[in-house]
């Protein structure tokens, strides 16, 4: 009988991390292509398009940092989430949150006070609305064993609708005509851009700076050791005086608020104005979690990954246009590369050998 | 085949199977580990065989090889005199041979029937559980179970859930049916339902064989008993011919030979006192009932006992990993009664888990990340904000060769050294800081011998440094090796505190079994 025989691959080096990485995008990018032919596109020219849309312009290239720009922030944060196994699906959400407060002050404080002030309010508004929600999950994990895998995929749900009622309800804008917007933000609170882009630089610092700051959270603090103790094995953190408790909370007020900060400048440098969930975010909090996986749960490599999957974001708008493919192909992408990644994880983990079992028939 | 009319009293819709069964000559191994060499054990009809034996004696073992999920490196089992192979669970449900395992089986959130039904081949496709509801009624009124079959498991009590267990076994036509630990779960008047039970089935024609370390289960209930120690048979006898004393001598094995290779040394000053300790199990229940004892400087104290009878508790208790429920504990004059884990740690005692994978290391983080694991908020090793990698690096270079742990780096992932070189890591970061107090769980379990030597060479080094060490351990040489003074752990409580010279150790036997106080 053949047999199928996996253990644990004793020693992976980093060439190893390097090959599994290589060939989960290949086999991802093949399978891809299978999808490409059945909807009776050349998968080549397909796949050349997205990255030439992307990465081959000006044009493209500025789009593909104006999407990188929440990518790395949510996946800085969700990377320091996932290291501790504390599964936070619920960025959508926390950035909706981190938008809606952002927004808030804004709108309210944003008309009486010069931007040197209201900027960094907003941003410091946004990481409190994103960690708030995120604390939520952190919480009920933690007291009462709730699995955030269901806990955060729900708050999404509660936030988008909340969003909603919101700008069609109480702060829709005077000046939108029946619209559901809020009215748009003043100048005073709106981030700037790269001329002839849509680059709002202050967030792009903003992200860059925290992802590093986080990376030597990871690999040279005492927070970070706590991190990846959790994250390796619970019991032994307990045996060894961790607060668990502590270092949870901690963990989700960073990936929440981080994709608080991520919605600050999706609301102030992109659209100016709070509208519908969809338009807000286009799922960048789903998104991020495959840049944190491709990034191998380092928040330094999250900047690489995020850059690599805004590229498929914008080159997925172009094919959309020129290849007349629709709009979820992009999302079909994504999700494939993810399931392919996690099956090259599984291989660099584990030695899976084909067995002949020659005894007893 | 026996005859139709000698199975009268049995149930129509079973047919008799078994009138006797023999293993011969069964051997079995893991690994390089020997769990049963060369073992014959026989049972005929209307008989309870008692298996008695300590801990990895390969009384389950040799059981699981009968229930078909281990087979045996060599041997043949037989029933009625002819040679049968049991491939799988499947192959002994169809000889009719059932077994209970010590750990239940069963799905909490579905109910009785359902949970019986899942394990029965003639389970209809639809609606399996009206099927089965009729037979449960029956075998529960044979027997006095008094079993609802529509309750869900998760109501039932330990013993309630094991009699399900047993009826289901009874439904797949168990003739033989073999029970591990059964009382380990159960209150005295449980255990006395069901030996009640196991006595009618005993009267149906069944056969039973009852895998037990405990004298009075044994002796109380069993026509035979076949006696294993080290996978080995040392012993069989009818249980009319032996009393408690002759058995524990036959489980333990050996003449108990006092050969202390330690120093004689004067105790010094009070390290800690444990005034009367209660602590609650994982089950909500009572698993240390009021201890109270010392340990000194330059002492090692030993608690012997077969595990499950408190120690866990009491030493998880004691490091701060579990709640005190009444009681203090106090080191060096200081009151740490339920104090966090890393105040206790702070305060001087140290801690060698018992699973040591599972608690004592991070597996995939770095073998010098693993140097720290308990120590990387001093300020040695970090200051409030980052760790000190070039001193952590340094402490863990000097673990290795302090404490002879073979790894081919510092930079290795953890999982990937031995066991042994992990235990002596794990002791290494524990002493390497000179606690008041070492806890020591099982820490030579599963150890070669090479690596046991050198682990019982350190706990005797510290020792003689001044340390004192609270020693947990099934292993009876290691015990009577190193402790100065030696407590005896049934049930909770301790059935005498011993000096290492005290010449009633020879009943050490008849203590770990629950009947001699002294």
């Amino acid at each position: 009988m053949l047999k199928l025989k996996v253990t644990d691959r004793i020693d992976v080096l980093p060439r190893h991390s390097l090959l599994s990485l290589v060939f989960s995008l290949t086999a991802g990018l093949l399978a891809i292509s299978v999808i490409f032919l059945v909807s009776g596109v050349n998968p080549l020219y397909a796949i050349f398009k997205i990255f030439s849309g992307s990465f081959g312009s000006l044009y493209g290239l500025k789009e593909t940092v104006t999407k990188a720009i929440p990518l790395i922030l949510i996946g800085g944060g969700l990377a320091v989430a996932f290291r501790a196994k504390f599964w936070n699906i619920g960025a959508e959400s926390q950035l909706l949150m981190g938008a809606i407060f952002g927004t808030w002050v804004g709108l309210n404080w944003g008309p009486h006070l010069p931007w040197p002030i209201v900027v960094p309010l907003m941003f410091l508004a946004g990481f409190v609305g994103g960690a708030i929600w995120g604390l939520i999950p952190a919480i009920l994990k933690i007291k009462f064993s709730i699995n955030e895998v269901i806990s955060t995929l729900m708050l999404n749900y509660i936030c988008n609708e909340f969003v909603k009622i919101l700008i069609v309800g109480p702060w829709r804008g005077k000046t939108k005509h029946g619209f559901p917007y809020t009215d748009d933000l003043p100048l005073s609170a709106t981030l700037s851009v790269l001329p002839g882009s849509r680059i709002h630089y202050a967030t792009l610092i903003v992200a860059v700076v925290t992802v590093i700051l986080l990376g030597i959270a990871i690999y040279k603090t005492r927070f970070g050791y706590e991190v990846r103790v959790i994250g390796e094995n619970p019991d032994a953190a307990r045996y060894s005086g961790i607060d668990f408790f502590k270092t949870t909370l901690i963990i989700m007020v960073i990936s929440g608020g981080m994709a608080g900060l991520a919605g600050v400048g999706e609301a102030a440098g992109i659209h100016h104005y709070l509208s519908y969930p969809e338009s807000i975010s286009s799922g960048y909090g789903y998104t991020a979690i495959i840049v944190a996986w491709l990034a191998k749960l380092n928040p330094l490599y999250v900047i690489l990954s995020a850059l690599f999957f805004a590229g498929i974001l914008v080159g997925g708008d172009a094919i959309q246009i020129s290849l007349g493919l629709p709009a979820a192909t992009v999302q079909v992408f994504n999700g494939t590369l993810l399931v392919f990644l996690i099956m090259g994880d599984f291989f660099l983990k584990n030695r899976v050998t084909l067995q002949w079992d020659l005894k007893r028939n | 085949m026996a005859d139709p009319a000698a199975k009268s009293n049995r149930s129509a819709n079973t047919m008799k199977k078994i009138d006797n069964l023999e293993m011969i000559g069964i051997s079995k191994s893991f690994q390089d580990v020997m769990a049963n060499t060369d073992v014959n054990i026989s049972i005929g009809e209307g008989e309870i065989l008692g298996l008695l034996g300590e801990n990895g004696a390969g009384k389950t073992t040799l059981m699981n090889i009968l229930y078909g999920l281990y087979q045996p490196d060599s041997g043949t089992i037989q029933i009625n005199g002819k040679d049968i192979s049991i491939k799988s669970p499947g192959d002994s449900r169809r000889y009719g041979i059932g077994m209970v395992h010590q750990h239940f089986m069963l799905i909490p959130n579905h109910s009785v029937a359902e949970n019986i039904a899942l394990g029965y081949e003639m389970t209809p496709l639809l609606f399996p559980q009206r099927k089965i509801r009729d037979s449960i009624i029956t075998y529960s009124k044979k027997f006095n179970f008094d079993i609802d079959p529509s309750r869900s498991v998760w109501q039932l009590s330990a013993g309630e859930q094991q009699r399900v267990e047993i009826i289901k076994a009874l439904i797949n036509g168990a003739d033989l049916l073999i029970l591990d630990e059964p009382t380990s779960v159960l209150t005295s008047q449980e255990t006395q339902d069901l030996f009640q039970n196991l006595r009618e089935m005993k009267a149906q024609g069944h056969l039973i064989i009852l895998i037990s370390h405990k004298l009075d289960e044994i002796l109380e209930l069993c026509d035979r008993v076949t006696v294993l120690q080290k996978g080995r048979i040392v012993g069989e006898a009818q249980t009319t011919d032996v009393d408690k004393k002759s058995l524990a001598r036959m489980m333990i094995g050996r003449e108990i030979i006092f050969q202390i290779e330690k120093e004689p040394m004067e105790r010094s000053d009070k390290v800690i006192t444990i005034d009367n300790v209660m602590v609650k199990n994982d089950k909500d229940l009572a698993a240390v009932k009021g201890i109270s004892f010392s340990i000194f400087r330059n002492e090692i104290f030993g608690i012997a006992g077969v595990s499950g009878n408190g120690q866990r508790e009491l030493v998880e208790a004691i490091t701060g990993l579990r709640t005190v429920e009444s009681g203090r504990i106090f080191i060096d004059g200081n009151d740490i009664t339920n104090e966090s884990v890393r105040c206790i740690y702070n305060s001087g005692i140290a801690h060698v888990p018992e699973e040591r994978i599972r608690f004592g290391i991070a597996p995939g983080l770095r073998l010098y990340e693993n140097a720290i694991l308990k120590q990387h908020h001093k300020a040695k090793y970090s200051n409030k904000l980052f760790l000190a990698y070039s001193k952590i690096k340094e402490h863990a270079q000097k673990l290795l060769s302090d404490f002879n742990v073979l790894a081919p780096s510092i930079n290795v992932q953890t999982k990937n050294l031995s066991g042994g070189n992990i235990q002596k890591l794990i002791l290494g970061r524990e002493i390497s800081d000179g606690p008041s107090l070492l806890v020591a769980s099982h820490p030579t379990y599963g150890l070669d011998v090479g690596a046991t030597e050198y682990l019982r060479k350190q706990l005797l080094k510290r020792r003689r440094e001044g340390g004192a060490v609270l020693l947990v351990s099934e292993d009876l040489e290691e015990i009577f090796e190193l402790c100065d003074r030696i407590a005896v752990m049934f049930q909770g409580e301790f059935m005498g505190i011993l000096n290492s010279d005290d010449l009633r150790l020879k009943d050490i036997g008849l203590m770990m079994a629950g009947s001699l106080r002294l």
